[in-house]
């Protein structure tokens, strides 16, 4: 057995490998898109014949996984929390019909949030769904975890859920690692129209075996709480948790001199909660509190009288459970004196992101905002939601809904008159295949008037550079799934050339307004430069700031782009050449031509 | 041995790469290792965070006021992240001119190294050298070994090797 330093996503990954998973499929997002690299990676350091794919959504990869688990085999889906909500419908009955080979499912939740658009918790979605939860705090629990699923899903013979949050997915912790071994299984799918097609009758009696089924697995002794005794010197006081946050508040007591004591329990499986825990701390305490990320799941499940919690209002009912911000509460529920001195906090709200210089979605987006300053931008999610600090994204709210929103925005305007302001939809190339192909499709067929551009970069660039349909084989082009929803007008060029993309936008203006005109489709192509470097990607030149500078500052406000700062002792705008991509978007930005193309030409 | 770290950047400078090889050192160290890293939009310039707690540690995030050492790749992010700092913490710079802490002009040496984009390791080479980690600076050259592809382990060698040179 050899050790081996992992990220928590990696140290899934490697788990869903070891225990000889034969489908696994995902789609990417933060903080779950490493763990889908890392089952590609074992698989091909192994040698191993996992199918692996990156899935056009996580319900499709839900789907896709399911029914290879249906045959017998180990599967496994990976996403976001927020792609469970995509996948809810196949999630829900699933409980319900339940699995045959193991079958796992990787929530990753963000409590923060830090990278997504909600902080829900996919514990409480298991809780919905009726399925059994394990909650690591970890990269190392995590791993073995997995392997915990797969049995418990194999001899329950239901869907088994992990869920980490941000602090487990990106943490790194030397993990022991086993040698994969191939289960040497061979696909059989058993027919039992009752089951696997099971008709609203025969639901019922499915729900019927659910319950029972959980109500053995709550009872399971291997699955039931880490006991952690204190030493005394905290009589009666009792601290229930699971997850990072666990973990956290351990270190917190550490760095408080109180390790060990209090009682710590350790919940491993937050739903269904053992009745074991309820009976352990009847009457045994009087001080007894909960912590967990990010809703109460396992405080309301416990039931007990007098618990401290977030029903209490101890702990707070947002955000992360930081250590800084478990302190105060341990501080509280102990009834520790405040710190002697204030905890210090940052001075500077920091940096914030912005899309890399020579982005080609910087060159659409200004041409958007320049050529309809009155237009009203929904947006999308990705690295182009980035938009909204050049002022072309006026909505973001999850994936796809740019495109049906613009829809809805046409359908309230058009009500009032023919002079409805002009609506672009912005969306990627990756979120196209996710979720707009049907929102285009019902804004084709329901008559709506906006223009769509597809930022279309090759790649799902936010999340990692993982492939879309338009990169398979055999590939899907974009440009024949909007010509086959029947869009009458389509065009695609390089943004980079924003004389001819700004006349293209007016061109998609005008059809979009016309008699018979609907959906006008822009698909801008330039691919990722993260991916293809400058030489590649267009122009290869890095440009400069001459004497002729004012120090107006408007391309530092229009464009913000990374190369580009404002420089004290010169009074000027300066480019950084190493950093420069050569987009040129600034040249036509700079009221007094004062942008050039360096000296030294092409690099 | 107990130690906590922040490393502090600008999406895209590296601090990802640094962390790793903070973690691997520790392994070859023979300690325990928790670290937590910044992924996802903020990637994209923003200002990036990484944590290493080096000990029998449970959970990878710190406190304010709990680092005993702190890497900064630009000098901005002292007001962002420099409160993680112990008030007796060791903070490294990467800065043109003077920031109160101890300060290296890390981008010229890495362009003196032939080695531009690895102001990173200069960095961790000059705080290695300064005895201000947790191994010394043979430990990160072993982490970095182990880290780095082939082709690009002699410029990293050599970009940290500068950093330990500028410290001394």
């Amino acid at each position: 057995m050899t050790t081996r330093v992992l990220l928590g996503n990696e140290a899934i990954g490697r788990g869903i490998v070891e225990a000889g998973c034969a489908v696994a499929a995902a789609y990417p997002g933060t903080p779950a898109s490493e763990i889908q690299e890392a089952v590609a990676a074992f698989a091909r350091e192994g040698a191993l014949p996992i199918h692996v794919e990156w899935s056009v959504n996580e319900k499709i990869a839900y789907e896709v996984a399911l029914a290879a688990s249906y045959t017998g085999k180990r599967a496994a889906v990976s996403m976001k929390q927020v792609g469970l909500n995509a996948a809810a419908d196949p999630f829900m009955r699933s409980a319900y019909l339940g699995v045959k080979g193991g079958f796992l499912v990787v929530s990753a939740d963000d409590p923060g949030p830090h990278s997504s658009q909600t902080e829900q918790d996919s514990r409480f979605f298991a809780m919905f769904a009726k399925i059994p939860v394990l909650d690591p705090g970890s990269p190392r629990e995590a791993k073995a975890m997995v392997q915990m699923a797969f049995t418990l899903s194999e001899a329950y013979e239901i869907p088994v859920m992990l869920r980490p949050t941000t602090r487990v997915c990106h943490a790194r912790q030397a993990v022991p690692l086993e040698t994969p071994v191939p289960l040497a299984r061979v696909a059989r799918f058993e027919k039992d129209p009752t089951r696997w097609a099971a008709t609203p009758r025969a639901v019922l009696t499915l729900h019927r075996g659910l319950t029972e089924k959980l109500a053995r697995l709550a009872a399971d002794p291997a699955l039931a709480p880490i006991f952690l005794a204190g030493d005394g010197r905290l009589p009666r006081t009792g601290l229930i948790g699971s997850g990072v946050a666990f973990a956290h508040a351990r270190d917190v007591l550490e760095e408080l001199g109180l390790g060990t004591a209090l009682d710590l329990y350790q919940v491993r499986v937050p739903y269904p909660l053992a009745p074991s825990l309820a009976e352990a701390v009847r009457g045994r305490y009087d001080r007894l509190l909960v912590i967990e990320e990010s809703y109460p799941v396992i405080e309301l499940q416990l039931r007990e009288r007098g618990v401290e919690g977030r029903l209490s209002g101890l702990v707070p009912a947002e955000g992360e459970l930081t250590p800084e911000r478990l302190r105060g509460i341990l501080g509280r529920f102990l009834g520790l004196p405040a710190s002697p001195t204030p905890p210090a906090t940052a001075a500077a709200p920091g940096a914030r992101p912005t899309l890399c210089a020579g982005c080609g979605h910087r060159a659409a987006f200004y041409a958007i905002r320049q050529t309809f300053p009155r237009g009203i931008f929904p947006g999308d999610i990705g690295c182009y939601t980035l938009g909204v600090n050049l002022g072309a994204v006026d909505t973001c709210h999850c994936m796809g809904a740019g495109i049906s929103q613009a829809a809805g925005f046409y359908h309230a305007y058009a009500q009032d008159g023919p002079d409805f302001p002009t609506i672009v939809a912005t969306i990627g190339d990756s979120t196209f295949f996710h979720s707009g192909i049907p929102a285009l499709a019902n804004a084709v067929s329901q008559q709506a008037r906006f223009i769509l551009v597809i930022l279309d970069n090759g790649t799902t660039a936010m999340t990692g550079h993982q492939p879309t349909p338009a990169l398979g084989s055999p590939p899907v082009p974009i440009r024949n799934v909007v010509r086959g929803v029947g869009v009458g007008f389509l065009r695609e060029l390089d943004p980079y050339d924003l004389r001819a993309f700004t006349a293209c936008l007016i061109e998609a203006d005008r059809y979009m307004r016309s008699e018979g005109g609907g959906v006008a489709v822009v698909i801008a192509s330039h691919p990722c430069v993260l991916q293809v470097g400058p030489t590649e990607g267009g122009a290869a030149h890095p440009f400069e700031v001459t004497e002729e500078c004012t120090g107006c500052e408007a391309c530092l406000a229009d464009v913000e782009c990374p190369a580009m700062r404002w420089d004290e002792a010169t009074g000027r705008v300066v480019i950084a050449a190493a950093v420069c991509n050569g987009c040129g978007v600034c040249v036509t930005v700079c009221p007094v031509e004062a942008i050039v193309p360096a000296e030294g030409g092409r690099r | 041995m107990r130690q906590r770290i922040v490393v502090s950047g600008l999406g895209g400078q590296g601090v990802l790469f640094l962390t790793r090889i903070l973690a691997e050192a520790a392994l070859h160290a023979g300690e325990e290792v928790l670290t937590s890293e910044t992924h996802g939009m903020a990637q994209r310039g923003g200002a990036v965070v990484s944590t290493v707690k080096v000990g029998p540690f449970h959970g990878p995030l710190l406190s304010p006021g709990e680092a005993e050492v702190g890497l900064f790749l630009v000098p901005e992010n002292l007001a962002v992240h420099g409160h993680f700092l112990r008030p007796d913490g060791l903070a490294f710079v990467n800065a043109a001119t003077s920031t109160g802490h101890s300060t290296l002009d890390a981008a010229a040496v890495a362009a003196a190294a032939g080695a531009p984009r690895s102001v990173n390791l200069v960095l961790l080479g000059f705080a290695a050298g300064r005895g201000g980690l947790f191994s010394p600076p043979e430990g990160f050259e072993t982490a970095i070994r182990v880290v780095t592809p082939v082709r690009h382990q002699a410029q990293n060698l050599a970009a940290f090797s500068a950093g330990v040179a500028a410290a001394s």
